[in-house]
C-alpha cells in the first residue's frame, strides 16, 4: 500500500480573526499554524492504514517555505516522507493547486512511485473550497468519494462510509482512487517526542512552483458584519434557574 | 439563463435548494434572463416544488441506471445540460452533495467554481460574495469561466414560496452515461441513529464544552435536554477528549445547527464552534467566566457553573410541572 496525503498549512485563530489593513489576508504576526482537523484525521489515517496493510505514506503540501513544520508535524505521527510544492506564499485558488498536485503526482509516478490511495481532507480550513481533492481525481480519471468518516481496504477495494442525513452511505471503490476525509474518522494520536526526533531524518522533496492564477480571484477579505445582539444576564449560579424556565416556557420549549 | 440544480434524496427536496431558487430567481431578475431547474431521477413533484419557488423551466433528467445519487452521474448529466441549453449561471446548494457535484462539474468543464456564496453581484465583472473559515470570514472575488459556477452557503437566503406559483413547464432530459461515470454509486444506505432527536432536527441543543470537565460531566446536559425533547450536542474540546462522539460536535468540522435555542454551556466560544451555532434563533450561555467570547455574542446568559446551574434548572422545571 502507498499512500499519498495533502493538507494545507493554515493560521491558529482563536476567538476572533485580525486581517491584514489591505484585507488581502489574515493578520498571522501572534499565531500559530496548524493543518485543518479534517487534515489532521486524513495524516492518522493514512498512518493507521499503513499500520494495518504495511507499505509507505507521503505527506504533501503546497505552500510556503515555512510549511515544512506542517510536513514535519505529520511525519513525526508516522508519516514516511515529504513532498513540498513551494510558493513564494501568495494563496494560491483551487484550480491551479489541483494542476501542480497532479503534475507532481505525475512526477512521482514516473520516478516509479505510483500511490494506491490519495487522502485530502474534504475542505480547507481557511478558503474551504470543497474541490481541489475531486479536481485531482477527474485529472487523474480516478474514482473519488467525498466526506469520508470510515474506510476500510479489503483486496484491493476500499469500502467507504459518509454521513447523510441520519444515515451512513455506503460506497465500494477499487484501488487507486481519491477519499476526501472529514474529522471523525479517527481521533489523531500525538507525535512522541522520538516521533518529532525520526521526523527531523525523514527526507522533505522539494519543488518550487511558480505563481498561476485562477479564475477565482480574491479581491478582499472582510469580516462579517454579527448582528449586534445585547446579551442579557439572567443571574448567576443556581438562583437564575427560575429566570432560565421563564424563558424556555416563553420560548415555547417546554413540552407539557 | 440560470441554471440551479435541486438536490434531493429519494424524492424529499432539501430545503436548501429552496434557499437556492429564490436566490436564483432574484439574480435571474437582476440579469434579465430566467431561471431554471434541474431534476436528476426525482419524482414529478419536485418540479411543482421548484416552480413553487420560482423555477420557469424545470429539466427532468432520467436514466435507467440512476436510480439514487451518484456524484460523476449527476455531475455528467450537469454538463450535459449545460452543452445543450448553454446556461450564463450554473448554481447548486452549497451541502455536500450540492459542493461534490459542482466541484465534478467544475473539473469536467475546466472551469472555476465559487464555493458557498452569500452574494452575487453582476456589472462589469461577476463577483461574488463567498465565505471562509466556514463563515467567520467573506471574500470578495471576481468570478471567470463560461458558464460560472458557484455554490450558495445555505441559511443565507430565506426561502420564499410564490403566493400564486405557476404551473412548470417540464422538459424531459436523456442523459448518457458511460460505466466510467457510474462508477461511485451508493451501495447500501444504514441508518446511524435510531432513537431521540437527531442534532440537526431538534428544537434545543445543549452543548458542553471544556467546561463539562468529563464524559460523566455531560449527564446533566442529557437530562436537560430529555426534559426538553431536544439534542446534547459537543464542542470539539468535548470530542478531542473522547467525552462524546464525533457526531455530536457542533461547528466548522462538525454540525451546523439552527434550533430555537442553543444552550452553550461550558464552551468559551472559538470561531470554529461559533460558526456551527451562530444561526440558531436564540443562544443561551452557562459560563463561569463573563469575559468568555462566546457570552458577549450570545443572547442570555447565566454566570455560574453549568454542575450547579443546570441541575437547578432541570429541578425547577420538574416542580412547575408537578412532577
Amino acid at each position: 500500500m502507498n499512500i499519498l496525503v495533502c493538507v494545507k498549512r493554515v493560521p491558529e485563530t482563536g476567538a476572533r480573526i485580525v486581517l491584514t489593513e489591505d484585507g488581502q489576508r489574515i493578520d498571522t504576526r501572534y499565531l500559530g499554524f496548524t493543518v485543518s482537523p479534517h487534515e489532521e484525521c486524513a495524516v492518522e489515517e493514512a498512518v493507521r492504514q499503513i499500520e494495518k496493510h504495511g507499505g509507505q505514506s507521503t505527506v504533501l503540501t503546497l505552500g510556503p517555505p515555512e510549511a515544512v513544520e506542517q510536513l514535519r508535524a505529520a511525519m513525526s505521527i508516522g508519516i514516511d516522507s515529504a513532498i513540498l510544492l513551494e510558493t513564494d506564499g501568495e494563496e494560491w485558488p483551487p484550480m491551479p493547486t489541483a494542476e501542480a498536485i497532479v503534475e507532481a503526482i505525475r512526477q512521482q509516478a514516473e520516478a516509479g512511485n505510483t500511490f494506491d490511495l490519495l487522502l485530502f481532507g474534504n475542505e480547507s480550513a481557511d478558503a474551504g473550497g470543497y474541490q481541489v481533492g475531486v479536481r485531482v481525481a477527474q485529472a487523474l480519471d480516478l474514482p473519488c468519494v467525498t466526506g469520508i468518516k470510515a474506510l476500510e481496504i479489503r483486496d484491493g477495494v476500499a469500502v467507504v462510509r459518509r454521513e447523510a442525513g441520519g444515515f451512513w452511505e455506503v460506497f465500494e471503490v477499487p484501488l487507486p482512487a481519491v477519499l476526501t476525509i472529514k474529522e471523525g474518522i479517527n481521533v489523531p494520536r500525538y507525535p512522541s517526542l522520538p516521533g518529532r526526533l525520526r521526523a527531523k531524518k525523514k527526507p522533505v522533496l522539494e519543488i518550487k512552483v511558480g505563481t498561476r492564477a485562477g479564475g477565482l480571484q480574491k479581491i478582499r477579505l472582510r469580516t462579517p458584519e454579527e448582528e449586534a445582539s445585547q446579551v442579557q444576564i439572567l443571574g448567576e449560579g443556581p438562583e437564575a434557574a427560575p429566570k432560565v424556565v421563564d424563558l424556555l416556557e416563553e420560548l415555547g420549549l417546554i413540552p407539557s | 439563463m440560470i441554471l440551479a440544480l435541486i438536490e434531493h434524496d429519494r424524492g424529499e427536496v432539501n430545503p436548501a435548494s429552496l434557499e437556492l431558487l429564490t436566490f436564483g430567481r432574484k439574480l435571474a431578475g437582476s440579469m434579465g434572463t430566467s431561471l431554471h431547474a434541474l431534476v436528476i431521477a426525482g419524482p414529478k413533484s419536485l418540479a411543482e416544488e421548484a416552480a413553487a419557488y420560482g423555477a420557469e423551466v424545470v429539466h427532468m433528467a432520467a436514466h435507467e441506471q440512476l436510480e439514487d445519487y451518484a456524484p460523476e452521474a449527476w455531475a455528467r448529466t450537469l454538463t450535459q445540460l449545460m452543452d445543450a441549453e448553454k446556461p450564463e449561471v450554473v448554481m447548486a446548494a452549497g451541502t455536500d452533495r450540492g459542493n461534490e457535484v459542482l466541484a465534478h462539474t467544475a473539473a469536467m468543464k475546466d472551469l472555476p467554481l465559487a464555493t458557498n456564496c452569500t452574494e452575487v453581484r453582476v456589472g462589469e465583472a461577476f463577483e461574488v460574495t463567498r465565505v471562509r473559515w466556514g463563515g467567520s470570514l467573506l471574500e470578495d472575488a471576481r468570478l471567470l469561466g463560461e458558464p460560472r459556477l458557484l455554490t450558495l452557503a445555505p441559511f443565507s437566503t430565506a426561502a420564499e414560496r410564490l403566493p400564486d406559483p405557476p404551473e412548470p413547464t417540464l422538459r424531459s432530459f436523456a442523459p448518457t452515461l458511460s460505466e466510467r461515470d457510474l462508477r461511485v454509486r451508493m451501495k447500501e444506505r444504514l441508518p446511524i441513529r435510531t432513537e431521540g432527536v437527531s442534532l440537526t432536527d431538534a428544537p434545543v441543543v445543549v452543548s458542553g464544552g471544556r467546561g463539562v470537565g468529563s464524559a460523566e460531566g455531560f449527564a446533566v446536559l442529557e437530562e436537560l435536554a430529555g426534559l426538553l425533547g431536544g439534542a446534547v450536542g459537543a464542542s470539539r474540546v468535548a470530542t478531542n477528549n473522547g467525552w462524546r462522539p464525533h457526531a455530536d460536535q457542533v461547528g466548522q468540522t462538525g454540525s451546523k445547527v439552527a434550533p430555537e435555542l442553543y444552550i452553550a454551556c461550558g464552551i468559551s466560544g472559538a470561531i470554529q464552534h461559533w460558526v456551527g451555532c451562530k444561526n440558531s434563533k436564540h443562544i443561551l450561555v452557562i459560563n463561569t467566566d463573563p469575559e468568555a467570547p462566546i457570552v458577549a455574542k450570545a443572547d442570555y446568559a447565566v454566570i455560574g457553573d453549568l454542575h450547579e446551574v443546570l441541575p437547578a434548572v432541570c429541578a425547577e422545571i420538574r416542580r412547575r410541572r408537578g412532577t
